[in-house]
């Protein structure tokens, strides 16, 4: 990363010395300021709106007909209705579940998949890396695929939603090249030193690898957090629902949210599109609150990936 | 010869702590380095490769009760059905088909235009908040982004509830099949622009400045120096990214049409994916959705195998060396 960014500013640096790269003329400086202006409005305005509306009282949401812009008295009530208990919350702790479970599991089978491809050489190494390169390549049918989750019993169950994508090839392809560009001499000092295969990879290679194991881990748990279509093929119960699952029914499908959904099924609930905005919310929260983690890393990882993969 | 080399020669099993001091044999090496790829091997394998013989149902009257061992085979008759001209095959083939069109011709350029407009940028400060604004909606999953839209763009949306304040009446987009295409171009774009750029952003800050001081010596104005020094290094690039793309040629935005196409007219919104989503787990005709799957695949690899070639032949490097 730091000499990714230290190349683009001494780049900038030079660019100001040239006729022509210093920004332009005052008109194209403007030009290029409102074009740039206006997209990173169409990206924020969805999402500040879906957050006023969710923390918007009934009285303002009745007056405007729907949505607002800013929120005048902001309340929690919509959250207040939908994390007290019920379905919502059910699907939270599921999603959330399943998030950290993948994420554990995608990682150690990735990692160890990874360390043992790490080294030219070993036995058996080149068949599996020809197994890892080419399921990138030929992707196996979606009925092939369910057929062969129905028959090892997965259906209905969790692991549906973990197993079948539990190894990302090209996050292990991404790992391995990590791992074989660290200095072979601190391996080979730590095999002289008798430091068994293990030890050499969790004291050595994967403190070294900090950065790396954290971006992997991280866009694990982001395609688990945001995982819909395992969910609406493998899971049938709506008690087992993960987030994305009740949002694409309660907010895409707009199906009616009714009381027993909710944490008090007597009282009166906010009005619907402040329910739908707040499932949005919450199922959003977790992907920003990442974001920066993920954002500091992913520049690094995407390029380790499109030169080796 | 000397008592010193012994026990090198001759590994002595009660001599086996002090054995583990020195380097772990190569075999030794080998063995545990196997153990350690197993596990994830055995995932690739159950869920990648054994989906893939799972394809022989393509080629049978695949009944779910009698399963895969005990069907009935019927050659090529699940092919049959489709290459007959099944109209509704063919909807989907052609919608498949003219949605990766429009991608290809108006969102693939976008990214490049972005990047070049980002790097045109003095300020890194602006430039590094720009680009994470724009990088963030390619971490929503698509339940998110298509739910965003409808709030925004739907009859009870933002937009139309400005629109009716206004009294200027309203504008239907989500659930018009007359806009159905347009809708999924422009939520592709939403999602992914911003962060197709990082790899061109990443292209762009490796040309050597040297060339644009010598084009600028030789009196080249902005426009020249993109057209002949900034384009010209982002080919490889494009190459490389269009051959991507069109492996991915007959499958467009699985997850974002089932989300959309509930209530709509199958004719404007099926896709290939789709198709064999609807006509395989929902309405049960296995062997045609798992032929159709099969043959989708096939072309996909054909196309990445076949364009790579003619990347070769154009002298550019492609997904792979020569």
């Amino acid at each position: 990363m730091s000499t990714l960014s230290t190349a683009r500013r001494g780049s900038t640096r030079s660019y100001s010395a040239i006729p022509g790269q210093s920004g332009g003329s005052p008109w194209w400086r403007s030009v290029k300021f409102v074009v740039l202006l206006a997209c990173v409005a169409v990206v924020a305005i969805p999402f500040l709106t879906v957050l006023s509306t969710s923390l918007a009282d009934t009285a303002q949401i009745n007056r405007t007909g729907g949505f607002v812009l800013w929120p005048d008295h902001p309340t929690l009530d919509s959250y207040r209705a939908l994390l007290g208990g019920g379905l919502v919350s059910r699907a939270m702790l599921v999603s959330i579940g399943v998030t950290l479970v993948g994420t554990l599991v995608s990682l150690s089978a990735s990692i160890s998949l990874a360390y043992g491809l790490s080294r030219p050489g070993t036995f058996g190494h080149k068949p599996i890396l020809l197994l890892l390169v080419f399921s990138l390549l030929f992707v196996p049918g979606l009925i092939p695929s369910y057929l062969v989750v129905k028959q090892l019993g997965l259906i209905n169950s969790y692991w549906s939603l973990i197993l079948p994508t539990a190894v990302n090839a090209f996050n292990v392809i991404v790992l391995r090249s990590f791992f074989t560009g660290l200095p072979g001499e601190l391996i080979d000092a730590a095999r002289i030193d008798g430091a068994s295969e293990w030890r050499i990879l969790t004291r050595i290679v994967l403190p070294l690898s900090k950065a790396s194991v954290a971006v992997i881990g991280l866009f694990y748990a982001v395609s688990y957090w945001n995982a819909f279509f395992n969910a609406l093929i493998y899971i049938n119960q709506s008690v087992k629902w993960p987030l994305q699952l009740v949002l694409q029914t309660y907010v895409v499908n707009n199906a009616a949210i009714g009381q027993g959904q909710t944490a008090d099924p007597a009282a009166a609930l906010p009005p619907t599109v402040a329910l739908q905005a707040a499932i949005l919310v919450l199922s959003i929260v977790p992907i920003i609150a990442v974001y920066p983690f993920l954002q500091k890393h992913l520049t690094k990882g995407v390029m380790i990936g499109a030169v080796k993969g | 010869m000397t008592a010193v080399d012994r026990p090198a020669l001759r590994p002595d099993p009660r001599e086996r702590p002090r054995e583990s001091a020195r380097p772990a044999s190569p075999r030794h090496r080998d063995k545990a380095l196997f153990w350690f790829a197993v596990p994830g091997t055995v995932v690739l394998l159950l869920f990648q490769y054994v989906p893939l013989l799972g394809n022989v149902i393509a080629f049978q009257d695949y009944q779910p009760f009698t399963g895969i061992m005990h069907s009935r085979w019927s050659g090529f008759d699940n092919f049959k059905i489709l290459f007959d001209g099944d109209p509704a095959f063919l909807h989907a083939l052609v919608n498949t088909l003219e949605l990766t069109l429009i991608q290809v011709v108006f969102v693939f350029p976008l990214p490049i235009l972005l990047a070049l407009l980002l790097n045109s940028l003095v300020s890194e400060r602006i430039k590094r908040i720009v680009q994470n604004v724009l990088y963030l909606p390619h971490f929503l999953s698509w339940v998110v982004v298509v739910a965003i839209f409808q709030q925004m763009l739907g009859n009870g949306g933002l937009l139309n509830v400005f629109l009716q304040a206004h009294e200027w009446g309203t504008w239907n987009i989500i659930g018009n099949p007359d806009l159905f295409k347009e809708l999924l171009t422009s939520q592709v774009i939403w999602k992914d622009t911003g962060w197709a750029t990082i790899l061109f952003l990443a292209a762009l800050t490796r040309i050597d400045t040297d060339l644009y001081e010598a084009s600028a010596v030789d009196g080249a104005g902005r426009l020249r120096q993109t057209w002949h020094v900034t384009l010209p290094a982002l080919r490889g690039l494009v190459v490389l990214l269009l051959i991507l793309r069109l492996g991915d040629a007959l499958s467009v935005g699985f997850e974002q049409i089932v989300l959309q196409q509930t209530g709509l007219d199958k004719n404007t919104t099926e896709v290939l994916d789709t198709y064999v989503y609807n006509n395989g787990l929902v309405a049960g005709q296995w062997g045609v959705s798992a032929a159709v799957g099969l043959v989708k695949g096939l072309v996909g690899v054909a196309l990445v195998l076949g364009a790579n070639k003619i990347a070769h032949l154009l002298g550019e490097e492609g997904i792979y060396r020569k």
